[in-house]
């Protein structure tokens, strides 16, 4: 994989979390808007009682570090 | 091997993601679904009313317009004696082709508008006053059966990632105005399923009377908290039209008013008889599927996953082709955006004597129920049913009944989960 050049300082450090039950993504970069998290949210801004929107059956605390861009 | 041991054995092997997956070509393998053009007997349901309508005018007989109480309690309970069980499950290497199969998605978008057809049908039929109270009544509880179980097919697509399904899912319930279903149950029932806090999770000692408005009252008040917690992240008010819950009611604001303003008021006793009917029956499926079922806390203090062992199935063939195999239900919950059509039986997960057709006439008559079902629920612990999701009402009461074991033999005995 080549690293893309990041082009402010906390681009290095964005990361996505993958729900291991439905592999639905919490991308830091774009955050889910919908879900009250603003793109740039940081996954550990997100609730631990906060469960995946899409399958519902694992929670935050479960999720999976996916990808990271730094 | 456990039960618990079994269920993560299965996880470990038929796991897979939901998310498409480019580099995974979607193969028709040499397997067959036998089962593939059964589906197209669900659209026999959102049809009720006109069948109904069919029988009375061939017949000459106003018994008919009861059809869709006839259907439920009769029909579909005497199909499952005659089709039997059905333990199939597809192979792994055709799940993927079969949920890409858009055949199985077209066979729960068709009883939309059908179901709206018969809405629209019965309302003229109402204000026509053709039909004496007794046969209106029973048009309304036809519609009722239509519009209730359209709640399964509004379940199954309101479990999918498509925008378009989860809005079809909130027309299927626009008519037992029951919008607030599909969030409360994807992230209320779901996460809390089979818990003491799950309000659609029945409890052991829990008659369906007592259980009814707790999940009535309970589901509707989760759903607005659901719903307001995520606009509190947003830092905005619930009372906008993006609120899932105010949209969905909205529909049927829309239904109901062009039906009243269209048919007249006159209607409007028979259109709350359908709602409220139609959906005591997804209540009473909700009654069955989880009944005295508990997941453990982990030392952690968080809940057991759900697992195979926290839900009812059943795997009549009949019952399950016309709801969508709702009743394999362990697999429903362990992965919740499998599609109906690649759902699985488990052979560990605890099986209802009945199909849940069979089981809601032994829901309705609670001495019946607590005889069928109470040492069924304490055999699945092996006899500890201090690991049961115990009635706090009925705590003493049960523990006095079962605190020895169950004496009740014949059932089927499941390993329990580890506490």
């Amino acid at each position: 994989m080549i690293p893309s050049t990041p082009t402010t300082p906390t681009e290095t450090t964005m990361a996505k979390y993958a729900c291991p039950e439905c592999g639905f993504t919490y991308d830091e970069q774009t955050g889910i808007p919908r879900e009250g998290f603003p793109p740039g949210t940081p996954f550990s801004a997100v609730p631990d009682d906060w469960s995946c929107p899409d399958c519902g059956v694992r929670d935050k605390v479960d999720f999976e570090l996916a990808e990271s861009a730094a | 091997m456990s039960a618990s041991t079994a269920a993560d054995h299965h996880d470990e092997h038929h796991h897979h993601h939901h998310h498409d997956d480019p580099d995974v070509e979607a193969v028709a393998p040499a397997w067959t679904d036998g089962k593939r053009y059964a589906w197209l007997l669900g659209l026999v349901v959102p049809t009720i009313p006109m069948i109904a309508w069919g029988f009375a005018e061939a017949s000459g007989l106003g018994i008919f317009w009861w059809f869709g109480p006839i259907f439920i309690f009769g029909v579909m309970p005497l199909l499952d004696q005659l089709g039997g069980h059905d333990r199939s499950n597809p192979p792994e290497t055709a799940i993927k082709w079969l949920e890409e199969d858009r055949y199985y998605r077209w066979c729960t978008y068709l009883f939309i508008p059908l179901q709206l057809t018969s809405t629209v049908f019965s309302a003229w039929m109402w204000s026509r006053g053709v039909l004496s109270t007794v046969e209106a009544v029973g048009l309304a509880f036809s519609l009722g059966a239509s519009n209730g179980i359209a709640i399964a097919n509004a379940h199954e697509l309101g479990h999918k990632r498509e925008s378009i399904e989860k809005w079809l899912a909130k027309v299927a319930l626009a008519p037992t105005f029951y919008g607030h279903f599909f969030i409360e149950h994807n992230r209320g029932h779901h996460v809390r399923v089979s818990t003491p806090e799950d309000p659609a999770s029945s409890r052991l000692g829990e008659n369906f009377y007592e259980f009814l408005p707790r999940t009535v009252i309970g589901s509707l008040t989760s759903a607005w908290e659901l719903e307001s917690k995520r606009f509190k992240r947003m830092e905005k008010h619930p009372f906008r039209i993006s609120n899932d819950l105010l949209n969905a009611w909205a529909m049927s604001i829309v239904l109901f008013g062009a039906l009243l303003a269209i048919f007249g008021i006159g209607i409007l006793p028979y259109l709350l008889i359908q709602a409220v009917f139609g959906f005591s029956m997804l209540e009473v499926v909700n009654y069955i599927e989880h009944y005295g079922l508990k997941r453990q806390k982990k030392d952690d203090g968080r809940y057991e996953r759900c697992m195979p062992s926290h839900s009812w199935n059943s795997n009549l063939v009949a019952s399950n082709v016309f709801l969508y195999h709702l009743q394999r239900h362990s697999d429903h919950h362990a992965h919740p955006l499998r599609r109906y059509q690649a759902l699985r039986h488990f052979d560990e997960a605890p099986e209802l004597p009945q199909g849940y057709a069979g089981m809601i006439v032994v829901a309705y008559l609670p001495p019946l129920w607590k005889r069928v079902m109470d040492h069924r629920v304490v055999d699945h612990y092996s006899g500890d049913v201090q690991l049961a999701n115990i009635h706090p009402r009925a705590r003493k009461r049960i523990l006095k009944r079962w605190g020895g074991g169950s004496t009740g033999g014949g059932a089927r005995v499941s390993t329990p989960q580890a506490a």
